[in-house]
């Protein structure tokens, strides 16, 4: 097979990632846009098949794959494909940050092990070529670990809290400093690592401490981050991921996975950045880790007065009779599951003719745009799920506003208190409304340990216990 | 417990303190009601309609003996008699003015909780009885000008020629001015208003009235020698434009009250004589003294240039139905707030501020005046502290910016100078793909970032040709081959889970 036409299929499949991606901006254009990259995805995997198994005849790909190759290839694929798709169909929509973590592992270790692969072969002479195998490794490990740990923690088989080793900045920068050193060995070492060589046993010694150290760093990055930072973490490995595909590429001369790479690599780094924005923190403060470790001293001590507890019924009472409602999830209502009730309970007060709406704020849930998935699988329609900078001036004007399992996106001391750990953060300015009930299982403070002034505002009211039960209790009220 | 609804005694007072719905209301709250014969008649509310409510209808005595006495107006002597000791009392009571009245009751051991002495919060709004009183005298001091002018108060051009609008301005723009400026403009009239506080000027725009500020030039002088001087100053202003509206428009209505004090003096004889015959004022404040020269208290009087001064004490008694169940209501809040368990028993919390405020006799135990409010949630003095420290960094210097990028750009420079050319090639390829990546995702819809991550989950399974390329070397080394086989299925994983799983999510999508 030609190369011309291997490339040129590169060119189309890399051509249409990226309208994948554009046709993903619009709710009207996404599917087309997901089928999109998948024909680009055939495409790419077809001629690619097929030229390692029919040879090129030139360039790096001119020796061909031996015949038992191909059955090779396709078991591993179909093995692959079966427990991808089966996850894939299995996923409860909740459980979307976990996968998506995993997936990004998976990319980790398939970027180390291609790495490790481009090692074994024998025939590289240039210089830079080892140094970006070194870095392809270096990410492809640390998105591995990273993403493993994020797995871990957000499926909840590993506490979320900060893990905080004394120096930890200390020795993530250690860390940086020992690839760099090990980089540059290797590199001065030249040809002679290869197997055989005279430099061999060395080359493996060097290379696989370089791997260790890169897994132990990814290991130690996402464990300082705490549970509430997730979505910041999953964006950003998700950019790593990127980055290890791209050094790949590099790494094997292939200009589609750099395109791929980079496209994936600036999309999960825009994501942290927004996800940063919206919290009012830099990504290195993030990426450093443990949030309320150093800021925890105040939000106690405060007298903010009495709050008012209230009932279902009342509550029922309180919708019915409003015009417009805006109804603010946190991650709590995935937590208790309560979005299918929730979704009744909109479609009942639109039968009544009340206008209800949602207000997003971008760090809800454990995931960028998850409160947006949990909504549309419980089939509230997307045009009535507003983002917090669409819906904020609305809520002067608005009867009702349920917070349900949100806390820091609705704490007005974000605004108010300069002293506040989440100062200066944007949040949901929910108090403005006339009525604010609030969802919550205890007077317990959220993530950032924070006390929040809301519920003893004088137009809040709480309505404790489980959100699910209560919102059909209110179902039932009505 | 039994709640008594006795017929009020007052010969002029039309209202009652309970109406059949919030009978019903009460009895929710586990209590048992026994209403006077004929309590309701003239606020319309007749008495099978309290009894189809639940309530039973009862003699004077019976309603009196009850363990609460609900009603409007303060008790009189028989009637403090005629209540049972230790039981409840809610009604007006007019603490501050009735010392005595308080000495009577405690003496009769009695539990008095006071509706006008509602604490000014806004959680205790639902039980204000001031406000809801406030907003139907305003608009019947509206209903009452309008039936005492003798001329539209809507403009209208009729084949029998053009009528102009009237011209209305209130005075005070509280509870009953909002609510005079809101039925005024709704017949028609052009409203203007004013109020001391500037800061309402905008809720008297929102009802559509024009805010008619009093221009007092020396007012900004506020430190200590001049506050006396300035408000003089303030005094002469406003009357300058008290003096001129007088002139100009047709009704005036005045709601200005002090608390505890008489009432302002706000429009002089020389004022009302300026007016056009047939104008009308209404005085609110009539009973406190009035806002007007020359009004007295339930009476309409005509100036000898034929003004008619209106300084009906009842308003809202002019309205009973409406009143009857506003103030109804009010109570139904107040015994909501005092009956915690629903189970029809009054349980008093002192340490609430609302049932603090309302208690003025606890069991015999006159507890009037109650501790001043203190306004909630006074914020610390900490974040004062803090301020300072977060000042905001000073903007960069463009020129440090510029070396900063110019450094880079001679790095970079650098770095590709060593570079072999075919590397070059796959960078330009990287950097024009991250800006384009950047862009592209730029655009998408808060809304599509979880499919996004998907998505780019799927295409990063890219990786695959990676180590599908490692198998071309196969026949050398048998690590190879397990590590690309590896590769193969971890990447197919997230090719195939990854494209699966972000047509299941957009599938859910759907419009309203």
């Amino acid at each position: 097979m030609s190369i011309s036409l291997l490339q040129g299929s590169f060119i189309i499949a890399g051509l249409l990632f990226i309208l994948a991606l554009a046709g993903l901006s619009k709710h009207e254009t996404s599917k087309r846009g997901n089928v999109l990259g998948a024909i680009g995805m055939g495409l790419a995997l077809v001629f690619t098949i097929l030229g390692t198994v029919l040879g090129t005849g030139s360039g790096i790909w001119n020796n061909a794959a031996p015949k038992w190759a191909i059955a090779a290839i396709l078991i591993a694929m179909l093995i692959g494909a079966a427990f991808g798709v089966f996850k894939a169909l299995r996923v409860e929509m909740t459980g979307m940050p976990e996968l998506i973590a995993l997936f990004h592992s998976f990319v980790g270790l398939t970027a180390v092990l291609v790495g490790w692969n481009s090692y074994l072969e024998p025939g590289h002479a240039d210089k830079l070529h080892y140094g970006e195998l070194f870095v392809g490794i270096f990410i492809g490990a640390v998105t591995f670990t990273g993403s493993i740990i994020a797995y871990l923690k957000l499926s909840g088989k590993m506490k979320s809290a900060p893990l905080t080793l004394p120096h930890h900045n200390v020795l993530n920068l250690g860390a940086l400093v020992v690839f760099l050193g090990l980089t540059v060995w290797f590199v001065l070492l030249g040809p002679a690592h290869h197997v055989g060589g005279s430099g061999a046993p060395i080359g493996l010694i060097l290379i696989s401490a370089m791997t260790l150290v890169s897994l132990a760093l990814g290991l130690h990055l996402v464990a300082s981050i705490g549970g509430g930072d997730m979505p910041v973490v999953v964006s950003m490995l998700n950019s790593y991921s990127g980055w290890a595909a791209a050094a790949a590429g590099f790494t094997l001369d292939n200009d589609l996975l750099i395109i791929t790479g980079a496209l994936v690599g600036s999309s999960g780094a825009y994501l942290s950045y927004i996800m940063c924005k919206a919290m009012n923190r830099s990504f290195i403060s993030v990426i450093a880790g443990g949030f309320g470790s150093d800021g925890a001293v105040v939000g106690e001590a405060q007298d903010l007065g009495e709050h008012r507890e209230t009932t279902a019924v009342e509550v029922a009472d309180l919708l019915k009779n409003a015009s417009s409602v805006i109804i603010t999830p946190g991650y709590g209502m995935a937590v208790a599951q309560a979005q299918g009730p929730v979704a009744d309970l909109t479609s009942k007060l639109r039968a009544l003719g009340v206008e209800v709406r949602f207000g997003i704020h971008p760090v809800a849930g454990r995931l960028p745009g998850h409160m947006n998935v949990l909504l549309a699988e419980a089939k509230v329609p997307y045009d009535i799920v507003l983002e917090m900078d669409e819906i904020n001036d609305d809520f002067e004007s608005t009867d009702v506003v349920l917070v349900i399992g949100a806390n820091d996106t609705v704490n007005p001391a974000a605004l108010d208190d300069p002293t506040s750990p989440i100062a200066g953060m944007p949040v949901l300015e929910v108090w403005k409304a006339n009525t604010v009930v609030v969802f919550k299982r205890s007077m317990n403070t959220g993530y950032a340990g924070v006390q929040n002034p809301l519920f003893f505002k004088d137009n809040a009211v709480m309505l404790f216990g489980d959100a699910k039960d209560r919102v059909e209790d209110i179902i039932k009220a009505l | 417990m039994q709640i008594g609804i006795p017929l009020e005694s007052l010969p002029d007072e039309t209202r009652v303190a309970a109406t059949p719905k919030t009978v019903a209301q009460l009895i929710k709250l586990g209590y048992s009601v026994a209403v006077e014969t004929g309590a309701g008649s003239k606020a319309a509310y007749p008495d099978d309609e309290y009894a189809a409510a639940g309530a039973e209808v009862v003699g004077r005595a019976t309603a009196w003996a009850c363990d609460v006495v609900c009603k409007i107006n303060p008790p009189t002597d028989p009637e403090i008699a005629a209540m049972s000791e230790g039981a409840t009392l809610i009604s007006l009571i007019a603490a501050p003015r009735s010392p005595e009245l308080l000495a009577q009751l405690a003496e009769r051991n009695l539990t008095v909780l006071a509706m006008d002495s509602v604490p000014r919060i806004s959680r205790a709004q639902s039980l204000d009885v001031i406000s809801s009183m406030a907003n139907i005298a305003g608009y019947r001091a509206v209903i009452e000008a309008a039936a005492a002018f003798g001329s539209f108060f809507t403009g209208q051009v009729t084949a029998a020629g053009k009528v102009p609008p009237a011209k209305v301005f209130v005075s005070g723009a509280g509870v009953a001015g909002l609510a005079a400026v809101g039925t005024a403009r709704a017949l028609g009239a052009i409203v203007r208003a004013t109020d001391v506080r500037a800061e309402v000027a905008e809720q008297v725009e929102s009802m559509g009235a024009d805010f008619v500020a009093v221009e007092a030039g020396e007012q900004q002088q506020s430190s200590d020698g001049y506050a006396k001087e300035a408000s003089e100053a303030y005094a002469e202003a406003a009357a300058r434009m008290y003096a001129e509206q007088a002139k100009e428009v047709d009704i005036i209505i005045t709601t200005a009250l002090i608390p505890g004090k008489p009432a302002p003096r706000l429009i002089t004889e020389e004022m009302v004589a300026s007016m056009k015959p047939g104008s009308v004022i209404v005085d609110m404040a009539a009973v406190n003294g009035g806002n007007v020269a020359g009004s007295v208290p339930d009476q309409l009087v005509v100036t000898p240039n034929g003004v008619k001064i209106i300084g009906y004490t009842d308003l809202a008694g002019r309205l009973p139905t409406q009143a009857s169940q506003l103030f109804a209501t009010n109570i139904v809040n107040l015994m909501k707030l005092i009956t915690p368990g629903k189970d029809g028993l009054i349980v008093l919390d002192m340490n609430d501020v609302v049932q603090r405020g309302v208690t003025v006799v606890s069991a015999g135990q006159v507890t009037w005046p109650p501790p001043p409010v203190s306004v909630s949630a006074a914020p610390s003095a900490a974040p004062a502290a803090a301020v300072a420290a977060k000042e905001p960094k000073p903007p960069r210097d463009p020129r440090v910016t510029y070396g900063v990028l110019g450094l880079c750009g001679a790095a970079l420079l650098a770095l590709f100078w060593a570079s072999p050319v075919g590397l070059l090639g796959h960078f330009m390829v990287f950097m024009l793909a991250v800006v384009i990546g950047y862009y592209v995702i730029g655009n998408v819809s808060h809304s599509l970032h979880t499919p996004l991550m998907s998505v780019t989950n799927a295409i990063s399974g890219i990786i695959v040709v990676g180590s599908l390329l490692g198998l071309r070397e196969a026949d050398s080394s048998a690590a190879i081959v397990v590590l690309s086989v590896c590769g193969i299925l971890l990447a197919s994983v997230n090719v195939f889970g990854g494209f699966t799983v972000t047509h299941r999510m957009l599938k859910m999508f759907r419009r309203g």
